[in-house]
């Protein structure tokens, strides 16, 4: 029941193709790098995250978005992080994305433009984490009412619902 | 035209308002949430110009149960059963994508054993959902027929998954590092002669429809789908394969043993209806040629792995090792710990890319767990096959897409 620890010096990781051209790219998007039981993480500054999704899927081939959600770390701060999982067809290759939000006003760029296919994923977040997206053509809630209060996913909002 | 704003229905999440030019002839229309033909509870609220749709938006949400939330409040191997309330037509493929992410967290190995039954149900499950999704949809567009001989033997297999778990959808067979039980004795037997005779049976389906010009009329050319349209929406799965789009996680990323099985992928170019049909129709028969390697080849040895921390003991032992009753009891009291770590662990579901994303914290309880459920995804090409298109092939699309709106809503 032993895994190897997870590799995150970002030195080491440059043999990775997905991490050491988002370094050679723009030095400043990456934060951080994991690779964690054979799945790689990249730490991506939050305002870089729209352009380093256009440079993925047009110069390294992760064609695909599959995945698109977000974690709460209540009550650390930051407190949100952004999970974005792209695949690539050619390479047969997953990366996992990640961007840190502080809590009190969480706000990222949308991606609708690189995958339109986002457009649910990002409201679904927004409905359930109240993480907005700048440049999303139709940010409502998805899943709850429309007049609902609160963000059911966030850690602080109890899993029976406020009575 | 009145200068207030349309509202349709009591809720107001997806409103068309009607074109505000005092020429245009549109108007809107509510399809759903009770319609028949939008397999569960879905609406679409379309603005139609005559007999064409104009703009469609779907509204979802109407069964959203927060099943996500409800994760983070048990223990790991109790939220098995919550992941055959997600996709009720295919169970075992959900719990098969939960238990290999956790056994992933874990760093399980599994006996080969409970692979190849693994991979069996799975594939079992796939022609099960394969038939309800063929029988309904060609109910929706008219064939009353298909949906007789579907059911027919969709039942034969609910049989099969009755004798295994006891149950004939919610299953939960599957646990973490393995299965819950061996298999009844006989069932291979079972299997086998469902195996037998099952192609004859894709014969007769295909006899009723492939060459039958009423439903080649009402398929072809509709819903059209291009294959880059389908990888910017985040489309997988026979919707995609039907668009010409080579990719399938079972032959491209093999999981829970797949990489031990020969088959092949259906890839059709039309990116039609009917090309999603002929893609489904193939996989039936691609599927049922893995069930009978699994039966040719399938391993004896323990269905579970050797973890006492994490795998209730046997009956047996608890009642004559102290060491068995106090693992027994810790397990059901305060479940087990997961290491710390996050995993996305993705399978080919009937639909397409199921993934599940499970975070532990290091504790005995999921800290999130998100499912990547393909019909959400493949939900957004609904706007694209029908925009410019006629009413009547709207039902056509969402028969074709395949969708499961308890996936949707979770």
């Amino acid at each position: 029941m032993s895994s190897t620890p997870a590799i995150t010096d970002l030195e080491q990781l440059k043999s990775r193709p997905a991490v050491s051209s988002l370094m050679a790219w723009d030095s400043a998007a990456v934060k951080a790098a994991k690779l964690d039981r054979d799945e790689l993480t990249v730490y991506i500054d939050s305002p870089f995250i729209r352009d380093a999704c256009f440079f993925l899927r047009d110069q390294q081939s992760f064609n695909f978005m599959s995945d698109l959600t977000c974690v709460d770390l209540h009550p650390q701060n930051p407190r949100f992080e952004v999970v974005y999982h792209l695949l690539s067809h050619a390479k047969k290759e997953r990366v996992r994305l990640k961007v840190q939000l502080a809590g009190d006003d969480p706000v990222l760029e949308s991606i609708v433009q690189v995958w339109p296919g986002a457009n649910f994923f990002e409201r679904e977040i927004f409905d359930l984490f109240g993480v907005r997206f700048l440049g999303h053509p139709n940010l409502k809630r998805i899943m709850m009412p429309d007049d609902w209060k609160g963000f059911p996913l966030r850690k602080d909002y109890p899993v029976e619902g406020y009575r | 035209m009145p200068d207030r704003p349309y509202r349709a229905g009591s809720s107001n999440v997806a409103t068309l308002a009607p074109s505000s030019d005092p020429d245009s002839h549109t108007m809107v229309l509510n399809m759903g949430p009770q319609h028949p033909s939008t397999h569960g509870v879905l609406r679409l609220v379309l603005e139609i110009d005559g007999e064409n749709v104009v703009r469609m938006l779907p509204d979802i949400g109407f069964l959203h149960t927060g099943i996500e939330k409800t994760c983070e409040a048990k223990f790991y191997q109790q939220v098995v059963p919550l992941t055959d309330r997600i996709d009720y037509l295919c169970p075992m493929i959900n719990n098969h994508c939960y238990v290999l992410a956790v056994e992933k967290l874990l760093g399980l190995e599994i006996p080969a054993r409970a692979t190849w039954v693994r991979v069996m149900l799975s594939e079992l499950q796939r022609i099960s959902s394969h038939l309800v999704w063929l029988g309904t949809s060609a109910l929706d567009m008219g064939a009353m027929t298909v949906f007789l001989y579907c059911f027919r033997e969709r039942e034969d297999l609910l049989r099969l998954y009755e004798m295994v778990s006891g149950q004939r959808m919610m299953t939960s067979y599957f646990r973490i590092g393995g299965l819950a039980l061996d298999l009844p004795i006989g069932f291979l037997d079972r299997v086998r002669k469902f195996a037998s005779t099952f192609e004859e049976k894709v014969d007769e389906y295909e006899d009723l429809l492939t060459n039958n010009p009423i439903w080649r009329q009402r398929t072809r050319g509709v819903a059209h789908l291009s294959a880059e349209d389908g990888i910017a929406l985040g489309a997988s799965g026979a919707t995609l394969r039907a668009s010409g789009v080579d990719w399938d996680l079972r032959r491209d990323m093999p999981y829970g043993g797949y990489e031990n099985f020969k088959f092949e992928v259906p890839v059709l170019q039309d990116g039609d209806v009917y090309a999603r049909y002929l893609c489904r129709v193939q996989e039936m028969r691609q599927s049922i040629r893995i069930v009978k390697q699994t039966l040719e080849g399938m391993p004896q040895g323990p269905i579970k792995a050797n973890a006492p921390k994490v795998i209730l003991p046997e009956r047996e032992k608890m009642k004559t090792q102290m060491e068995a009753l106090i693992y027994h009891f810790k397990i059901v009291t305060e479940g087990f710990s997961v290491p710390a770590g996050e995993v996305y662990q993705a399978i080919e579901s009937p639909r397409g890319e199921m993934g599940y994303y499970v975070v532990s914290d290091g504790t005995a309880k999921p800290y999130r767990v998100h499912m990547r459920s393909p019909s959400y995804a493949n939900l957004q090409l609904l706007n694209t096959m029908c925009e410019g298109r006629l009413i009547a092939d709207v039902v056509a699309a969402i028969g074709s897409i395949d969708i499961v709106l308890g996936e949707i809503d979770r």
